[in-house]
């Protein structure tokens, strides 16, 4: 008994502090992330325009712009900037590859301070890990089952 | 246009992934996990591959990009050398990435520190 | 003036020769010192890592600093101080621990989070009163930057926070307790708090994780001691931030305490709104630089006459909450007088 009045007494609570929360400024948010994220695809998009005209394949191409923003990520956070952007532009800043690059670099850079083994190298994927693990592992997944479909119709 | 296509649909992509962020009340992390994941459902779905058709780098820089390629190289490394292709395609069409960024971790981390 | 029983009610202690406050001492850092109370703290580093290697050193040198300041003030040498009583939020205490080792008193640790502060001063106050000791120091500390990577994410991770979220204040604080003076600021009683659990389990939200704790320590103070919050000038949560405060407000309402105009949060004095602070300031020196800056000095100059300080931890770790743990939380109170 004593524990479902608690339970009670809990959910009434959080319907207060529910009530009580500030709402998050959403329109806000959705908006700096259009800006702060679109910014970044269209510097990607002035070096993919430049790789394409140099004679660049198109995979071959978005793969260095893939690469260059991230890169760019690396560099502004290292010099402490990336985190005003993500501040501001929330996933407009996380989304984009730099963002990944971002995640990677913060944690390495935060955590050298426990050496440059067991600190820097292995917490460096304590945020992109995931990413990687589970970006694999549904990307497996879905290319099974068409590599699979594909067999069978064969 | 290119350009302009760019800028609209990778900010629409930013603009939802906030959109999501905000109203489940997730954990930005997560956000970026889901992105991935969606990214490589909507490629296997052939819904990625016009996306990146029309808008470019706006498709291919956020993480659902990501994703997309893990698929395509996947799908391709199939085609070429069966269950050991698809296994082994994922990782090489996403090679530059990841080793600029883990690259970018290690060497940054010699010289700087963070600002807190 | 009638003899204080030593206890009141279930959970309240009254010091029958309430121990003074010798002396505050605070230190913070560089956004603290561009806040409202900037220009009363007592020393403000220029720099986070304050000439350290890293920030958990940082950290324990600035509560060395605000030790030492306190000491200075009070015109007193470490040795003749029998107990130093000192928490902070990092695994293990160690900012505290680090600390102690370089002062050299007997040193008592505890972990109270954000409360440790009010928790530091009725446990000084109780060994004085009990007779156990003349001085007895209290000091607490937090850092943005330690607290940050220990709790959430890289501080170069570029994530954006929740309206809930409050930011952990910089700095030290350190207060002198003794039975050997007649004047000053004194403990007159502490009303230690029970542990509450209202199953809250965003870490981004603790100031209303923290509020059930502040409004129960409250109301069983009062209760207790016989009085209205009409008594006091000012009672003051620790770092409830506004979105905890409002709350607090309501569930004491609903008990039939109104606060209006006596309630306050020191998590709002930190920082001005154009800081960005979200819902507030927290961490464990966030009281204890308001003690320092704010009420120590009015109690002294008899601006205020009687406040109570309900400093509020949240007992979490960065691991329960990855387990899916929800946030206990405390608060303790101590009445002070001028």
């Amino acid at each position: 008994m004593g524990e479902s009045m608690k339970t009670k007494q809990q959910q009434a609570y959080q319907q207060l502090a529910n009530q009580s929360a500030p709402p998050r400024p959403v329109v806000r948010n959705v908006v700096c992330a259009f800006i702060v994220g679109g910014s970044i695809c269209l510097i990607g998009q002035l070096f993919w325009s430049f790789l394409m005209s140099r004679g660049i394949s198109p995979k071959q191409t978005a793969a260095m712009v893939s690469g260059f923003i991230a890169l760019l990520g690396a560099v502004l956070t290292a010099i402490g900037v990336y985190d005003e952007l993500g501040r501001f532009g929330g996933m407009g800043a996380a989304l984009p590859v730099s963002g990944f690059a971002n995640s990677i670099v913060s944690a390495a850079l935060e955590f050298k301070r426990e050496g440059m083994i067991l600190g820097m190298a292995s917490k460096m994927f304590v945020i992109a890990g995931p990413v990687i693990v589970y970006g694999l592992a549904t990307a497996f997944i879905v290319s099974l089952i068409q590599y699979a479909i594909g067999a069978v119709v064969k | 246009m290119a350009y302009l296509m760019a800028f609209l649909i990778g900010g629409a992509l930013c603009a939802v992934a906030q959109a999501i962020t905000d109203l489940l009340k997730l954990n930005p992390a997560l956000t970026m996990v889901l992105s991935v994941s969606a990214g490589a459902i909507l490629s296997s779905l052939s819904l990625y591959g016009p996306l990146v058709k029309v808008a470019s780098a706006g498709a291919t820089v956020p993480l659902p990009g990501f994703g997309h390629v893990l698929v395509q190289g996947m799908l391709e490394g199939a085609t070429e050398g069966g269950f050991i292709g698809l296994m082994a395609g994922g990782l090489k069409a996403a090679s530059l990435v990841l080793t600029i960024a883990i690259l970018a971790g290690f060497f940054l981390s010699l010289f700087f520190n963070p600002k807190g | 003036m009638t003899a204080v029983p030593k206890r009141m009610g279930n959970q309240t202690v009254g010091f029958s020769q309430p121990p003074r406050i010798l002396s505050v001492a605070t230190v913070a850092g560089p956004r603290e010192g561009a806040g409202p109370m900037g220009s009363l703290l007592d020393l403000v580093v220029e720099d986070t890592l304050v000439g350290c290697k890293t920030w958990e050193q940082a950290e324990a040198s600035m509560l060395e600093s605000a030790v030492n300041l306190c000491l200075k003030k009070a015109n007193m040498s470490s040795d003749k101080v029998q107990f130093l009583i000192a928490g902070d939020l990092l695994n293990q205490i160690v900012s505290s621990s680090y600390m102690a080792r370089q002062v050299g008193i007997p040193f008592i640790g505890i972990y109270g989070a954000c409360s440790t502060v009010s928790e530091g001063i009725a446990l000084a106050a109780m060994i004085i009163d009990g007779g156990f000791a003349d001085y007895v120091l209290v000091a607490t500390s937090s850092h943005h930057n330690t607290a940050e990577r220990q709790y959430r994410y890289p501080t170069e991770f570029g994530n954006q926070r929740p309206p809930t979220a409050q930011w952990t204040v910089t700095g030290a604080a350190a207060i002198l307790l003794t039975s050997q003076v007649k004047s000053g600021p004194m403990v007159t009683s502490a009303t230690v708090g029970k542990v509450l659990d209202m199953g809250i389990k965003d870490p981004n939200d603790m100031g209303s994780a923290m509020a059930p704790a502040a409004a129960d320590t409250i109301h069983r103070h009062l209760t207790d001691t016989g009085r209205r919050p009409q008594d006091y000038n000012a009672i003051l949560t620790g770092d409830l931030g506004m979105v905890g405060k409002k709350i607090a407000g309501e569930l004491l309402r609903k008990s039939g305490l109104d606060l209006d105009g006596i309630l306050d949060d020191c998590g709002l004095k930190i920082y001005s709104g154009s800081q960005d602070p979200h819902s507030g300031a927290s961490g464990c020196a966030c009281s204890g630089l308001v003690l320092g800056c704010s009420l120590w000095p009015q109690l002294a100059s008899g601006s205020l006459r009687r406040v109570l300080l309900v400093a509020t931890g949240a007992l979490h770790s960065p691991l329960s909450v990855q387990q899916g743990e929800s946030i206990p939380s405390v608060a303790h109170a101590v009445c002070l007088e001028g």
